[in-house]
């Protein structure tokens, strides 16, 4: 969950993600309920959790940022290294597996030249390695790109969606 | 089929998602005529509803608002909307087009509760769907039907949409109240039981999003009105989510109790691709196989339980002849596995033995002996752990393994998936 060397200062942090997180804080009866909120702010500014970022997610808090960093690292949607601009998750549970998710990731992964998981060498995509169920079963197999979900796909569907994505966002996640 | 519907009935209509569409349909009169009410008469109602929670365990909503301790405040409501059971995606329906259905279920809760904090816990991959409440929760507040002072009474409620980050178990209750606090999301020893002692050591009724969308049916038609369209067991509709092997899949509302499995099978298509039935998972991930023979059991909390399993979360996952069960059992050990906050033993480790054998056995290269040994293994985590999730990682397999026992051994010293190749040889 921490990135040591990468370390930015906080100054660097966005001063409207301060005043986000300062808001967050007063909308709970306790602060430290604001805690995944703030970390959501951060991540949804830089794409991911540098270390400073539990520094200043505590300091607004009143935690220690040990505290902040024992519960990021609880929760798998916060990453801890820079990611690719958009992040796929083919899930592989049972309702998308029974239609064919196996060979959907597969597929990806060679037209991606990812192996296993991680980022493709043009830095546009981060695939992602296991991935439960999402929620779109009746619409297996599927793949979440940034906040959308694809759903009934067939490896050739899935390749035109993200080419689309590719050249139509190249600089972030797809609606912001 | 002019079944009478209660969370899909204004479906179609255009609109819905914002607070101008819903209130041409009647939205929010309910909310009103609940305040006129008053909080007790919206209890009564409940009760008289005989509502049960959808979130999986089934405890009938209108009991557990009355374990609220009298007198002690404040109190909160925590919605849950962290849907992340394999096989369910209802939840995700009712927040992508009825939000404000929603959002009324909840300040109706909230006003019946007298609760002064109502939060809505989505998980982290709902990023469209927070995105889709928040919308819908700045137009209650520009409406007067949350924060101070609301529609003119005395009662103040706050309502904050807030998103998880990726973590099964906080679907869980009490590690949903941990997680609200901005903790790990572990679950709590209970007692004390949420209603005493809930979020910042407060009374809280934790419910799921589709037991609070029934709330604006059942306060405008009345308990009995919605009891009625189900049978005594298990009164009121529900929203099934069919996936798997069907032709169609999706959502169908349908009366509890007077439909069966295969009604609602009929109702996504059939088996697809005119393929042979030859399992089924009710209830989502965490609850037994069934077969064939219990097709025609109605959706009733008492006739699946008879049958060996439970309708949970409201799933049903169908498979057709070429599936290898072994394989399905896998996938889920894996879920359970990866999900595993691992607070206690049985779980941590239990889930990660789970898995190894599973793998070995699908790959065709377990033994009979380890076959023996995964039943030990379940056996030592089945009412040993911390809390369900533990419990229910052994309980497909085993169920799985009772009803296709041949097609488990088969897979022993095999060398390679039996029922995998036998399909590819068919194909
Ligand atoms: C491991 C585990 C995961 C759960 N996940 C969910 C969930 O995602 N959504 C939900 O509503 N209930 C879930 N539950 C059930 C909740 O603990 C709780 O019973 C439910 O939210 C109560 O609401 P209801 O009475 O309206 O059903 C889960 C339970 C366990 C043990
Ligand atoms: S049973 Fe599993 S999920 Fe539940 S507390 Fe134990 S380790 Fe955590
Ligand atoms: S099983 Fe794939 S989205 Fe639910």
């Amino acid at each position: 969950m921490s990135d040591r060397d990468g370390a930015v200062p906080a100054a660097d942090l966005d001063p409207a993600v301060v005043a986000r997180i300062r808001e967050l804080r007063t909308l709970y009866p306790l602060a430290r309920s604001a805690v995944l909120p703030a970390l959501w702010a951060v991540q949804d500014r830089i794409g991911y959790l540098p270390a400073w970022s539990e520094e200043v997610v505590g300091r607004e808090l009143g935690l220690l940022p040990a505290d902040v960093a024992a519960v990021a690292s609880f929760y798998s949607m916060y990453f801890g290294r820079p990611v690719g601009r958009h992040v796929i998750q083919v899930c592989q549970n049972v309702s998308c597996a029974l239609r064919g998710a196996d060979d959907l990731l597969d597929h990806l992964r060679g037209w991606l030249g990812v192996d296993g998981e991680g980022e493709s060498p043009d830095g546009a995509f981060s695939l992602e390695g296991t991935v439960e169920c999402l929620g779109a079963c009746g619409g297996g197999p599927m793949m979440q790109v940034d906040r959308y979900s694809y759903e009934s796909l067939t490896p050739e569907r899935a390749e035109a969606i993200l080419t689309e994505i590719r050249e139509t966002n190249p600089e972030g996640p797809v609606g912001g | 089929m002019a079944e009478e519907l209660v969370l899909t009935r204004h479906q179609g209509k255009p609109g819905l998602t914002t607070i101008e569409g819903y209130r041409k349909v009647g939205g929010y009169a309910a909310l009103r005529r609940a305040i006129e009410m008053g909080a007790e008469a919206v209890i009564a109602e409940v009760k008289a509803s005989g509502l049960r929670g959808r979130g999986g365990a089934a405890f009938p909503t209108g009991t557990k608002w009355g374990f609220l301790p009298q007198g002690v405040f404040p109190r909160y409501l925590a919605v849950n909307a962290d849907e992340s059971e394999p096989g369910c995606f209802k939840d995700r329906v009712l927040i992508e087009e009825y939000p404000h259905q929603l959002l009324e279920g909840v300040l109706i809760a909230a006003y019946a509760l007298q609760a002064s904090h109502a939060f809505i816990y989505i998980r982290g991959e709902y990023r469209l769907q927070r995105e889709i409440l928040e919308a819908a929760t700045r137009e209650v507040y520009a409406a007067g039907m949350a924060g101070r002072k609301i529609l003119g009474t005395d009662w103040d409620c706050e309502l904050i949409v807030h998103g998880g980050a990726g973590a099964y178990i906080c679907g869980e209750e009490t590690a949903l109240l941990d997680s609200l606090e901005g903790r790990r999301g572990q679950p709590r020893l209970k007692p004390p039981f949420p209603a005493i002692k809930g979020l910042y050591g407060q009374p809280t009724v934790v419910n799921n999003v589709e037991t609070l969308s029934n709330l604006p049916y059942i306060v405008t038609e009345g308990g009995a009105a919605y009891a009625a369209l189900g049978t005594e067991g298990s009164p009121g509709t529900r929203l099934f989510c069919v996936s798997g092997h069907v032709e169609r899949p999706g959502t169908f509302e349908v009366p509890m109790g007077r439909t069966s499995f295969r009604d609602l099978l009929g109702l996504a298509g059939g088996v697809w691709r005119g393929r042979q039935f030859k399992a089924m998972q009710p209830g989502g991930g965490s609850m037994q196989v069934l077969g064939p023979q219990h097709l025609d059991v109605p959706l009733d909390f008492k006739a699946v339980a008879d049958a060996g399993s439970a309708l949970g979360a409201g799933a049903l996952v169908v498979m057709d002849e070429t599936t290898c069960l072994v394989d399905v059992a896998t996938r889920l050990v894996d879920f359970y596995r990866h999900e595993s906050c691992g607070k206690c033993v049985p779980c941590r480790e239990g889930t990660y033995f789970e898995s190894e054998l599973m793998h070995r056995l699908e790959e065709g290269r377990a033994s009979r002996e380890e076959l023996a040994t995964l039943a030990d293994i379940c056996a030592g985590m089945d009412g040993r752990c911390f809390c369900p999730l533990g419990d229910t990682a052994t309980w497909f397999v085993m169920s799985a393994y009772r009803m296709f026992t041949q097609e488990f051994e088969d897979h022993c010293g095999a060398g390679h998936c039996p029922v995998r190749s036998r399909v590819g040889a068919a194909a």
